[in-house]
């Protein structure tokens, strides 16, 4: 795929120059938040300290560059059309999908483009749904669910890993059960092996918590999933961009998560199966380029994941993901997960000392993402926001897509930082240091 | 003062303390028939604004107009329940405080005023002598993601409004 050398190579992003060379010092943050543009920039007269990255990640130029250097000298459509452009588009699209494959430990025909992790997860719920219809003949009864089959979520997920298994459970007639959360914010492991019982027959949890920052011990999960023969979905958005992933050594069926939220482009996002679980799956969404033979009356699909890529592929934003996968390689991600640990907890450490101010989930010392959410006593969520944007902080605030997560912590909001590989121990510490001016200026004694 | 001190102006924040208007609820069928006992004709609305989960429920009493004018009515009382920001919490506040008392149509004509300033992202200056203290709300009009957070009960009391109208 020589057309289709990254970009990234050419701009050399800092990880390239040290792969994997010691931990990650704020000097080695300094170079690299020179490739991400966006950071350099005063917001309301402060430079701005993006602490967002839970909810979208900033893009390195190398990423713009491969979708600028995409539709500039290669724009085609992709598996159609033999002339050079089309098959050097289908080229890049395929090298893809086998990078962000290998970066994620799987095989690149277990790798299904989406638009987003959601769409990913409505992918999977719809295929079953359709399983639960008959489609996909004898091979897929093995997802089909009715009365009396149950689906097991957790207390902690985000919507897009809930309501489109509630939707399927209304479908189907199958049972949504949760294993429920403590009030440290973990999983209820006790009550988890009860919940996980001889009905189940898929088990949907995060892997690490987009509010908490918690993350969940995967092996014992799956191995309830595995005792009962349930499948295992992974929700991965909160771990594939922070820490190194692999869906082989984890063993778990599905896992999903979305580009934009490590350094790609907003657009895609992508679904892992198990290749023999894939070959097995009716589709979702049909018609175009996920067909063999058509007829009037019926339809021969293609394989995995062809079967589940209908219409015109998003192949700008997929070449775009390869380099951010490019990206996170060079700089190694054991060295970005041991940053960010580092950054979440100083959080943790700093949020300790301020008064009022309550952590979501566990504290010092426990193994957690970079990120925390919190409450600050008196002051509703959006204020507190607002007060951090006045100083070119940029937070979360809201439920973050976890209403139930916050009404089992007893909150209707909070506040969430989120780091990542380009925030610097300054920006935790400012966001500290700002943070605690909040409830005196809302005239909040504590 | 700074843009942060004209959003949180002092009457603001302390109308998100004092709530003015913010009681428990009782039931609306309830509040119904005992004001309609009284020939009033209450109504509320619950609006939540999906951004940030806030959450207002406004009920409205609505009497005979001034002197017997059978073409308009009078808000005679307005109690709320909610939850959120205190732009939201202080703009139900002083929503109560303003609007308590009014014809149905000057309540309206006030709204719309209100409306038309928080949406001018900071052009049209707040006219104290037709808002009274719900002029303070100026400074949010620069703030576009906040505008809704300072509409929110007065949503809630124009669809209230209608309903009891309505009765």
């Amino acid at each position: 795929m020589t057309s289709f050398a990254p970009s990234s190579a050419l701009s050399s992003p800092t990880g390239a120059q040290h792969p994997e060379v010691g931990p990650l010092t704020n000097i080695d943050v300094e170079r690299i938040r020179n490739d991400f543009p966006v950071l350099h920039q005063l917001v309301n007269g402060h430079p701005l300290v993006y602490l967002d990255s839970g909810a979208t990640s900033q893009n390195p130029i190398s990423v713009m560059e491969a979708e600028q250097e995409y539709y500039e000298q290669r724009n085609a459509a992709v598996h159609r059309g033999a002339h050079t452009l089309a098959v050097e588009a289908t080229e890049g699209f395929e090298a893809a999908r086998e990078k962000v494959a290998t970066f994620v430990g799987a095989e690149a025909d277990e790798i299904v483009w989406t638009s987003n992790a959601t769409e990913a997860i409505n992918l999977l719920a719809y295929s079953f749904s359709n399983a639960s219809l008959g489609l996909g003949g004898p091979a897929a009864r093995r997802f089909s669910l009715g009365a009396g089959d149950e689906i097991v979520v957790t207390e902690m997920e985000h919507h897009a890993n809930l309501i489109p298994w509630q939707q399927l459970a209304l479908r189907t007639g199958a049972t949504l059960r949760f294993i429920p959360v403590l009030d440290d914010g973990t999983l209820d492991l006790l009550a988890a092996a009860d919940v996980v019982g001889p009905h189940t027959r898929l088990l949907a949890f995060t892997h690490g918590s987009n509010v908490t920052g918690t993350i969940n011990p995967v092996a014992e999960l799956v191995a309830l999933a595995r005792r009962v023969g349930a499948l295992v979905v992974l929700d991965a958005c909160q771990t594939v961009p922070h820490l190194p992933v692999d869906v082989k050594a984890l063993d778990v069926d599905f896992a999903v998560f979305s580009g934009h939220k490590m350094l790609g482009p907003t657009g895609i996002g992508a679904l892992y199966g198990k290749a023999e679980l894939l070959a097995d799956m009716p589709p979702f969404l049909t018609g175009g380029s996920m067909i063999t033979t058509v007829d009037m009356a019926q339809a021969e699909f293609l394989a995995p994941p062809q079967r589940f890529e209908a219409g015109t592929q998003r192949i700008s934003q997929a070449i775009a993901l390869a380099a951010a996968v490019d990206y996170l390689s060079e700089t190694g991600m054991q060295r970005v997960q041991a940053w960010e640990a580092q950054l979440g907890q100083r959080l943790v450490a700093g949020l300790a000392e301020i008064p009022g101010v309550r952590l979501l989930g566990p504290g010092v010392g426990v193994e957690r993402l970079g990120l925390a959410a919190v409450d600050v006593a008196g002051v509703h969520a959006h204020d507190v926001g607002q007060f951090l944007d006045d100083a070119g902080i940029a937070v979360r605030v809201g439920h973050h897509c976890a209403q139930p997560l916050h009404r089992r912590l007893g909150v209707t909001a909070s506040t969430r930082a989120s780091t990542y590989l380009y925030n610097t121990t300054d920006e935790v510490d400012l966001f500290l240091a700002t943070l605690a001016e909040v409830a005196p200026f809302f005239g909040v004694k504590q | 003062m700074s843009d942060l001190q004209q959003l949180y102006q002092t009457i603001i924040l302390e109308h998100a303390k004092a709530r003015h208007g913010a009681v428990e609820l009782t039931p609306l069928a309830e509040a119904v028939a005992l004001g309609a006992a009284g020939g009033l004709r209450v109504a509320e609305s619950h609006q939540i604004n999906t951004t940030c989960g806030d959450e207002v429920t406004l009920r409205v009493s609505l009497g005979a107009g001034d002197a017997g004018d059978t073409t308009d009515s009078a808000v005679t009382d307005l109690v709320w329940t909610g939850e959120g920001c205190s732009i939201s919490q202080a703009s139900a506040s002083i929503l109560t405080d303003t609007l308590r008392g009014l014809s149905a149509t000057s309540a309206r004509a006030l709204l719309d005023n209100f409306r038309e300033m928080l949406r001018s992202r900071g052009k049209i200056e707040p006219d104290e002598e037709i808002l009274g203290d719900a002029a303070a709300f100026g400074g949010v009009s620069r703030y576009p993601a906040r505008v809704k957070c300072a509409m929110l009960p007065w949503v809630a009391f124009e669809a209230a409004l209608i309903e009891a109208e309505s009765h």
